[in-house]
């Protein structure tokens, strides 16, 4: 039945764009014939493009909204033969319909009720019949588009102007999709994080300093205290990524001025190469170098000047987390620097001012919005990154300021309380989604920040 | 001046500037320029005064702008650019492997095709240069270079309430005039224009021609330009390229209406170019 499914879809979709290339086609050679004997308005590809765009949309927005609307028919019908006792909820309803649907595909279901197999054959007949009414509407609505179009072919029509506005339209669906999928990201994590407030007050939360998610099951149970203080995280998180974005930042930036400026363009074209391979390490590779390589050197030289060095350290997690933004501070920066008009760099020459003089007075701050923002986006890679700092700086929540010390970050700890089989209902799991909402919240502060930069200075340096 | 010490200092002649014929301010002997393989500019020997204007005419690839860019060193920016020859200006030679480029472009400032205002205030793009040499002890002294250079200028009654505004809002005639008021900041003694009004209009145009012969009465400005009326309204001297030669090099008048080449005479008719 499953592959029925599949076979109808896919049939569709061939016929879909079949008819839209015919149409295509159709269209454009009756609009050249029509052109041969007269003056026409848009020319013969606009209508062909026309009569494409009349078959194809309509034909997707049917089996699109189609589809939508037969399932949640077909529940509905579904279910209604059966005892209404046993669709207490929405976990029940679920339960049940997955089993109407394992029954009417031939699977074997326990205890099926005389309702359960009512309801398995009306779903039966109900599937294939929405299936081929969504196409047979579909393929009527696209025959119907390609008469139109068809009929349309006139000297005068202005096909042109309308398959103009088609484009728009279809690029504002798209752009509109992302800002929804962004929202929807955002609401979805927000109902969660609301659930996890009704557990745990949002002040101990928020202001807490001890972060133990561990939740006693049973009474006695020890090690388990649940409390969800994140200032742990937020001082781990904030000190790898400063860490990092302190390594980053001037290598970067500096190796992105020496490409530009300095550069012959033989090396940099071997050179630049190299360094953005850098960005292409996974960061599971970059976290073996952090805890095999960079940790263990760190504490023998801390050993050796007599500190105190844990096994892993946020300095071995930062410091390789750096090594790995590098290539985009540089790539970006470089960009930018290369985007700077020639004209100024003459000017300031011209004036008598030295190679680095012009660098640093008229081409740094005129790039300067370019290089904030590669900087904010390093800084959102840092603070986003959970595999180095998972395998170099531990799990250990300490609240500590030393970069010697164990921390750890939100990604981390996330990760950390996912992992394995969770009951979706505990304080525990729902933390996760709290601590996904706040380092949200913190990239799109950063965000909001760096916009307001690139702002202020665009006024001035444009 | 602070520049004005340094002049002194290497310019023994500078003073011999009084008569008719004046010491020539800039002497090029047997200059010639390579770009890679291309052979932009042959054996070009030329005279150019002080305190007047000379204007470079010819053809689009004639090499005048070539030679324009030789006077200040700009052309060393260009890693293939070869340059052979010798230029003086008083008496001193510029491609001396001893001579600082940085001071030599300090005494010869410039001003580009476009305009290219610093993506600064109207302020900073004129203190730019006193900034960068130190020719300002304190924050007065500046606001009166600035002040005088934008007057020289003829830009300060446009500016003056808009000093904080951003250089590159300025229209594109006001633009090239704040270049020019940063180039003459540093008290430059040659000024070299590269074709400084062809992304201009008419009016525009104008002013900057009425404001190069102020100029000339402190300035020795060399200009490159492709309108030959702009050559004979602004200039003294006019010097004819073609095909990486110069051609004729003499009095304005001269040039325009008693050429000696056969090819100065078609070019200022029209007949090429």
């Amino acid at each position: 039945m499953v592959h029925r499914e599949a076979f109808v879809a896919g049939l569709y979709f061939i016929l879909m764009i079949v008819l839209a290339l015919g149409a295509f086609i159709i269209t454009r050679s009756s609009a050249a014939r029509l052109a041969g004997t007269a003056t026409i308005h848009s020319r013969p590809t606009y209508h062909g493009l026309l009569a494409a765009m009349q078959v194809f949309l309509p034909m997707l927005a049917i089996l699109f909204f189609g589809s939508l609307l037969a399932t949640r028919f077909v529940e509905q019908q579904s279910l209604a033969a059966m005892d209404p006792a046993l669709l207490a909820d929405e976990l029940h309803r679920g339960a049940a319909y997955r089993d109407i649907r394992r029954f009417a595909a031939g699977g074997a279901v326990a205890n099926a009720t005389d309702g359960l197999k009512a309801g398995a054959a009306t779903f039966a007949y109900l599937n294939t019949l929405t299936q081929w009414a969504i196409a047979g509407i579909g393929l009527s609505a696209g025959l119907a588009g390609l008469l139109f179009g068809l009929r349309t072919v006139t000297a005068e029509f202005r096909a042109r102007n309308r398959f103009e506005r088609i484009v728009a339209a279809l690029l504002l669906a798209c752009a509109g999709l992302a800002v929804l999928t962004t929202v929807g990201i955002v609401f979805s994590v927000l109902f969660e994080t609301v659930h996890f407030f009704q557990k745990v007050s949002p002040v101990d939360f928020l202001f807490g300093t001890h972060w133990s998610p561990q939740q006693a099951i049973r009474a006695d149970q020890g090690g388990a205290s649940g409390s969800f203080g994140i200032a742990p995280l937020v001082v781990g998180t904030l000190l790898i990524s400063t860490i990092a974005i302190l390594v980053a930042g001037p290598i970067g930036l500096f190796a992105a001025i020496y490409m530009a400026e300095y550069a012959s363009p033989k090396f940099r074209a071997w050179a630049k190469p190299i360094l953005e391979i850098l960005a292409g390490i996974p960061t599971v590779v970059l976290g073996f170098f952090a805890a095999l390589t960079v940790a263990p050197v760190i504490r023998e030289v801390g050993t050796a000047l007599g500190l105190n060095v844990a096994s892993e350290s946020a300095l071995a997690a930062g410091l390789v987390m750096g090594i790995m933004i590098v290539p985009f501070v540089s790539s970006l920066s470089d960009d930018v620097i290369t985007a700077v008009p020639q004209s100024l760099r003459d000017g300031s020459l011209g004036m008598g001012a030295t190679h680095s003089e012009t660098i640093r007075r008229v081409v740094l701050p005129a790039a300067l919005p370019g290089i904030v923002s590669a900087f904010m986006l390093a800084i959102s890679r840092a603070v986003g990154e959970t595999m180095i700092v998972v395998m170099a700086a531990g799990l250990a929540a300490n609240l500590s300021f030393n970069p010697l010390d164990a921390v750890t970050t939100f990604t981390v700890q996330i990760k950390t309380i996912l992992v394995g089989d969770q009951e979706f209902d505990s304080a525990k799991t729902l933390a996760a989604f709290a601590l996904g909402f706040v380092l949200f919240f913190f990239t799109l502060t950063l965000n909001v920040i760096a916009l307001a930069i690139v702002r202020k200075y665009r006024e001035q340096y444009d | 001046m602070n520049s004005a010490s340094i002049l002194t200092a290497e310019a023994p002649n500078a003073a011999a500037s009084a008569g008719l014929a004046p010491e020539p301010k800039v002497v090029a002997r047997n200059v010639d320029v390579h770009y890679g393989e291309k052979h932009a500019l042959k054996a070009v020997s030329v005279d150019i005064p002080a305190r007047a204007v000379t204007a470079f005419i010819g053809p689009s690839g004639c090499g005048k702008s070539t030679f324009l860019r030789c006077i200040n060193r700009m052309n060393d920016t260009i890693s293939t650019c070869r340059v052979t020859g010798e230029i003086t200006i008083d008496g001193q030679d510029i491609y001396d492997p001893r001579l600082d480029v940085v001071l030599l472009r300090a005494r010869v400032g410039m001003v580009f095709q476009k305009p290219n205002p610093f993506p600064k205030t109207i302020y900073e793009n004129v203190a730019y240069g006193p900034r960068l040499h130190g020719l300002a002890s304190g924050k007065a002294e500046l606001d009166e270079i600035v002040e005088r250079s934008l007057r020289r200028a003829s830009l300060w009654e446009e500016a003056k309430d808009r000093l904080g505004e951003s250089g590159t809002g300025l229209s594109g005639g006001q633009q090239q005039r704040l270049c020019i008021a940063r180039a003459i900041a540093v008290s430059p003694e040659v000024i070299l224009m590269d074709e400084p009004c062809s992304a201009l209009d008419p009016i525009a145009t104008a002013k900057i021609e009425e404001l190069i012969d102020e100029l000339r009465t402190n300035f020795t400005i060399v200009i490159v330009t492709h309108s030959m009326q702009q050559a004979a309204r602004v200039s003294q001297r006019t010097a004819f390229f073609h095909l990486g030669t110069l051609v004729e090099e003499g009095a304005t008048d001269q040039i325009f209406t008693n050429p000696r080449d056969r090819r100065t005479q078609d070019y200022i008719t029209g007949r090429f170019g």
